[in-house]
């Protein structure tokens, strides 16, 4: 196990026992993989695959019951006209969403669903430790199986390392047994990649289920090398503990494409058990209308058009 | 769950391969005198995709005759400007028919498509669009004022890279106001006869590039061919040796790019992930058929192990199989003989007691294949350690401090390449410094650039190709 | 009349001035066919030796700061300032000249080390630079010193033609044996005692008075010597050796004396290193 006992000097000196990240070397690893021709029977299963990931996210200050209540009618049949698509991964939505999704869910068909709320101050994460500690028990409270916190990345990049360790270590205890943890690195305020792989690791060793890329509300958000980083380390992290720790990238995927790069990564970095959505997550919205079209073109042989889809 | 990626050929239809071919002398296709035809096959289905002529002498003569012509006539009194204005139009119809040409690659010489697709031929084009604008700047190449070229020059090429290799010898040749006679390799003909086409859809005035295939005796007949002016040869240390004799007594010049057994220096301290990513693309890349690839692992030994698991890990990913499917990192073997001697230096490893391993792989039953392989357990003494296999096989040695990483890696007769990996500014320049070797990559590996010179030193060759350094071996400066 | 003290000519190897392990020597005549000197008569383990001391300090050489290995060299150039009047004996001993031009040949040697202690820091900076690689990498290329270089003086004029081969090597950085032409081994063993007092490390220079024809093959054929000067070889000897030379891939030229910094390039190796820029 790691020896971090959550005091700053523990934190440092394993982190630096991390190997450093090329940027050059990591980014044009994940362009080769980028070159992956997935076609046919691949294509399919990967879709398929692909669908079953995504937590169907509505982030928006706009966010009514309706629009809620719509994405999770989609979420537990992605097309009307097609049972053989399978739900997604999840659902996930602001804190006062959180019951009427579950409730919807609920008597929709979708109890297998999780519903997912992001929290401690989402997106930002500047609130007081009590603040996002309330946060967070009222999403478990109003039925939230997944909480996807943000990291203190001002902390982090200050060097109070023990800060962000001691607040994932809180969110964590309050999560307990009844909902899982994924943590939020917003990749794009770390940065670097010897950033990211850090904060892997310290999101891991604090007790993190899944390590996420972003919010949504920052640019650049999951590239692939980000990705690749993280597989890196959820791999090499169970190698150290024989802990498999999830992998959630959110942003920026919005195409059938982008989505195969990312289980090409998946596969050919943290390995084939991380190809299931207990390991792996989508972040996205957008995404799934564009898998569903180019389901529907494999399948039928012709390309889909919007209103084919469900616009939700 | 299991992602098998299905079957992604690059389809063929593109290329129409001829069943025979004749020699490309003075701008047309001409049937040789009295030479024989010879097959070239696909290694990776052992196919036969055409017939290409055996040049005779008489066949070279006649081509130095139409270089010789083709220099005193129009080549050379050409500006530079005009010149470069030809070498622009190769280079854009070779990227307009770039997958025609990366597919036909592929087929004659076994590499991966994604390799041809994205390195040989995009790195092709773009050494005909460097050089095209040195034409009419070499009194700006650092040789004095009025540097001459040549006249005629010989071009023996290998078959690792075949077009790659044409175009770092004839760009920088007709860039510099030389015509070419040039011999492609037996077994990896095709694109460059397919180049002669390039040539005339350029225009390009006639006998400026003359292309006669053939075996060693053409190569030979080319070099001793008293019309010669200047020989640019890339293959075996062995060959160039032979090479370098054979022109003592005239005054020729000649340029080498030979063997090599480059060392890959892995510190404690190296990003890891991407010092395994360029261990793979050190060796594996194109098969190992590169002269200057990271054969020796140097690896610090207190690092060893965890290194050796994640190199493990990441070629047990690397998927080997047919060189036209998009999805494939390892290739089939050039040749049979190359095989054969990929085999025999890798029996030598296990009699000397070193250690084999390869990830599992299913290898094709037709065509010539090799699993990308590693040995651990090796000494300096150890032929594996020593000779270059120009295969898929990497040695793996440790070292205990910089000082000794160095000591070995310059322990060789070789000094084409080398790689360094480490996180310490101050380490990579010490050890970029100490390291006897013309290419030295930090940090990276196996990159190759039309600006960038590229050559060995000690037994490794003679002279540099690209860049402004590249230029030297085509010109005489003033002193 | 005082009895005069007569110099004994005798090798230069590793900064010590032994005489041949062959025990040696050969008659030196003067344009007048008056006895001048014995020198000594290099053989192949003379050759051997001088090439296991060049080896020995190519590292320390090479690696001393191009200011420093200026400086030394321009000290060679004040040394022999201070024995112009040796150097001028001999060369009209040697070739049989009026003083005047033996005066005229030492200033020109002189002026040649001069220009070329002056190279020591700048060929890098003219003749390297950066190339402007696609991709995030830094790329330069860089001339280094080749190693071990030996050198046959040719008999244009018995002082300038051994500087105009020396200087060069030594400016880019390589240590060297220079076998003195035949008939002019006074000039090249005085050159040797100015530069054994200039700074020079011992066996950065070693300097073979003898029969270049018979030392050649063993240069030709030796696998620890880098790169060979034949300027001084009649063309079968230089045929033969660089045929020899082949088995190693010594480079191997000859050249017009000429001042060029293409002489010190001849004899240094372009070094390109790659490194990617990234955050």
């Amino acid at each position: 196990m790691l020896a971090i006992d959550g005091t700053e000097t523990s934190i440092k000196s394993f982190l630096r026992t991390l190997s450093p990240v090329d940027q050059v070397g990591a980014e044009s690893r994940a362009a080769m993989l980028g070159t992956r021709s997935i076609k046919t029977t691949s294509k399919l299963w990967a879709i398929d695959t692909a669908i079953s990931m995504i937590d169907l996210t509505t982030l928006e200050g706009a966010d009514t019951p309706g629009k809620v209540k719509a994405i999770c009618t989609k979420a537990v049949r992605p097309d009307p006209l097609d049972a053989t698509v399978p739900h997604v991964g999840a659902v996930c939505v602001y804190n006062d969403m959180v019951r009427i999704a579950r409730e919807h869910l609920d008597n929709n068909g979708g109890k297998s669903i999780p519903v997912a709320a992001v929290s401690t101050a989402f997106p930002s994460g500047r609130a007081s430790l009590e603040v996002k500690k309330r946060d967070t028990e009222d999403a478990i409270a109003n039925g939230a199986t997944e909480i996807d916190m943000v990291i203190d990345r001002g902390a982090f990049l200050s060097g109070n390392l023990a800060k962000v360790f001691a607040e994932i270590v809180c969110i964590k205890e309050i999560c307990g047994e009844r909902a899982h943890l994924k943590v939020i690195l917003e990749t794009g305020e770390l940065v670097t990649y010897d950033n990211v792989r850090k904060a892997s690791f310290l999101a891991m060793a604090a007790g993190a289920d899944f390590i996420k890329t972003s919010t949504g509300k920052v640019t650049p958000a999951a590239t692939t090398p980000v990705v690749l980083v993280m597989l890196e380390a959820v791999r090499d992290y169970f190698q150290l503990t024989g802990k498999r720790i999830g992998v959630k990238p959110a942003g920026g995927i919005r195409t059938t494409k982008d989505a195969i790069k990312q289980l090409v990564l998946v596969n050919e970095t943290a390995g084939p058990e991380w190809l299931n959505p207990e390991l792996f997550r989508i972040g996205a919205s957008a995404l799934l209308n564009d898998l569903l079209m180019q389901r529907m073109k494999m399948h039928h042989g012709q390309y889909s058009g919007r209103n084919y889809v469900t616009l939700d | 769950m299991k992602f098998e990626y299905a079957p992604a050929p690059e389809s063929t239809a593109i290329v129409d391969i001829q069943s025979d071919y004749n020699l490309f002398i003075d701008g047309k296709f001409v049937p040789s005198k009295g030479g024989k035809r010879f097959a070239t096959m696909n290694p990776a289905n052992e196919q036969v995709l055409a017939k290409v002529t055996q040049g005779t002498a008489a066949d070279v003569d006649r081509a130095v005759k139409a270089a010789t012509n083709a220099y005193k006539k129009t080549w050379s009194k050409l500006p530079g400007a005009d010149r470069g204005k030809y070498l622009f139009r190769i280079a854009r119809i070779l990227q307009e028919r770039a997958r025609e040409f990366a597919v036909l690659e592929s087929m004659d010489n076994g590499k991966p498509i994604r390799e041809t697709r994205d390195t040989d031929i995009p790195l092709a084009a773009a050494h005909f669009f460097y050089h095209a604008g040195w034409a009419d700047k070499l009194e700006h190449a650092g040789l004095g004022a009025n540097p001459k070229a040549h006249g005629v020059v010989g071009q023996i090429i290998p078959w690792n890279f075949p077009l790659l290799m044409l175009a770092w010898k004839i760009a920088p040749a007709l860039a510099t106001g030389n015509t070419v006679v040039l011999k492609p390799a037996e077994t990896t003909p095709l694109t460059a006869l397919l180049f002669a086409e390039v040539c005339q859809q350029a225009e390009l005035p006639n006998g400026v590039v003359n292309i006669v295939t053939g075996d060693g005796a053409t190569g030979s007949a080319l070099v001793n061919h008293p019309g010669i002016q200047k020989i640019a040869f890339t293959g075996s240390t062995e060959v160039g040796k032979l090479i370098a004799r054979s022109v003592v007594g005239t005054k020729k010049a000649l340029t080498l790019e030979l063997g090599g057994k480059g060392a890959n220096i892995v510190f404690e301290d190296a990003p890891i992930d991407e010092t395994v990513e360029g261990i793979i693309n050190g060796i594996y890349f194109n098969q190992g058929h590169v002269c200057c690839a990271g054969s020796r692992l140097l690896v610090q030994e207190n690092i060893k192990d965890e290194l050796i698991e994640k190199l493990k890990r990441r070629m047990s990913m690397i998927r080997v199989g047919d060189p036209l499917d998009k999805n494939t990192d390892l290739g089939a073997i050039n040749s049979k003989a190359q095989l054969t001697k990929i085999q025999e230096l890798a029996q030598s490893g296990d009699t000397e007691g070193a250690e084999r391993w390869s990830p599992e792989c299913q290898l094709p039953e037709k065509g010539f294949w090799f699993p990308p392989t590693f040995f651990t357990g090796v000494s300096q003494s150890h032929r594996i350690a020593r000779e270059e296999i120009f295969g898929p096989v990497l040695s793996v040695i440790t070292f205990r401090t910089p000082s000794e990483a160095i000591e070995k890696a310059n322990n060789t007769p070789y000094g084409l390449s080398a790689g360094i990996w480490t996180d310490k500014g101050s380490r990579i320049l010490w050890s970029a410094q100490q390291l006897k070797a013309g290419v030295i990559w930090a940090n990276t590996f196996n990159k190759f650039d039309p600006a960038s010179p590229f050559g060995g030193y000690k037994e490794s060759g003679w002279g540099r190709e690209g860049g402004r350094h590249g230029l030297a071996a085509y010109l005489k400066g003033d002193m | 009349m005082r009895i005069d003290v007569k110099k004994t000519y005798k090798l230069f190897i590793g900064g010590q001035f032994p005489r041949s392990e062959s025990g040696r020597s050969y008659e030196l005549f003067d344009s007048k066919g008056n006895f001048l000197a014995n020198p000594a008569l290099a053989s192949r383990k003379d050759l051997r030796d001088a090439v296991v001391a060049a080896r020995n300090i190519s590292d320390k050489w090479s690696s001393a700061t191009a200011f420093n290995r200026s400086q030394i060299l321009y000290r060679v150039a004040e040394v022999m300032e201070g024995r112009k009047d040796q150097f001028i004996a001999e060369i009209i001993a040697q070739e049989g000249v009026t003083k005047a031009q033996a005066l005229k040949q030492v200033n020109e040697a002189i002026d040649l080390w001069v220009w070329y202690a002056g190279w020591c820091d700048k060929i890098a900076s003219v003749y390297g630079g950066t190339n402007p690689v696609s991709g995030s990498f830094y790329n330069f290329t860089t001339p280094e010193n080749l190693g071990v270089v030996a050198s046959f003086i040719s008999d244009q004029s018995s002082l300038t033609s051994i500087v105009h081969a020396v200087a060069p090597i030594l400016a880019g950085g390589n240590t060297l044996v220079a076998v003195a032409h035949e008939d002019y081994p006074l000039s090249a063993i005085t050159l040797s005692e100015v530069i054994a007092t200039s700074d020079v490390p011992g066996g950065v220079v070693n300097i073979l008075t003898g029969k270049a024809k018979e030392i050649a093959p063993w240069v030709g054929s030796h696998m620890d010597i880098d790169g060979v000067d034949g300027s001084g070889l009649d063309s079968t000897t230089y045929d033969a050796l660089r045929k020899d030379g082949a088995d190693n891939l010594k480079r191997i030229n000859r050249f017009d004396e000429v001042k060029s910094p293409q002489r010190i390039l001849a004899y240094m190796e372009h070094k390109t290193v790659w490194h990617p820029i990234g955050i």
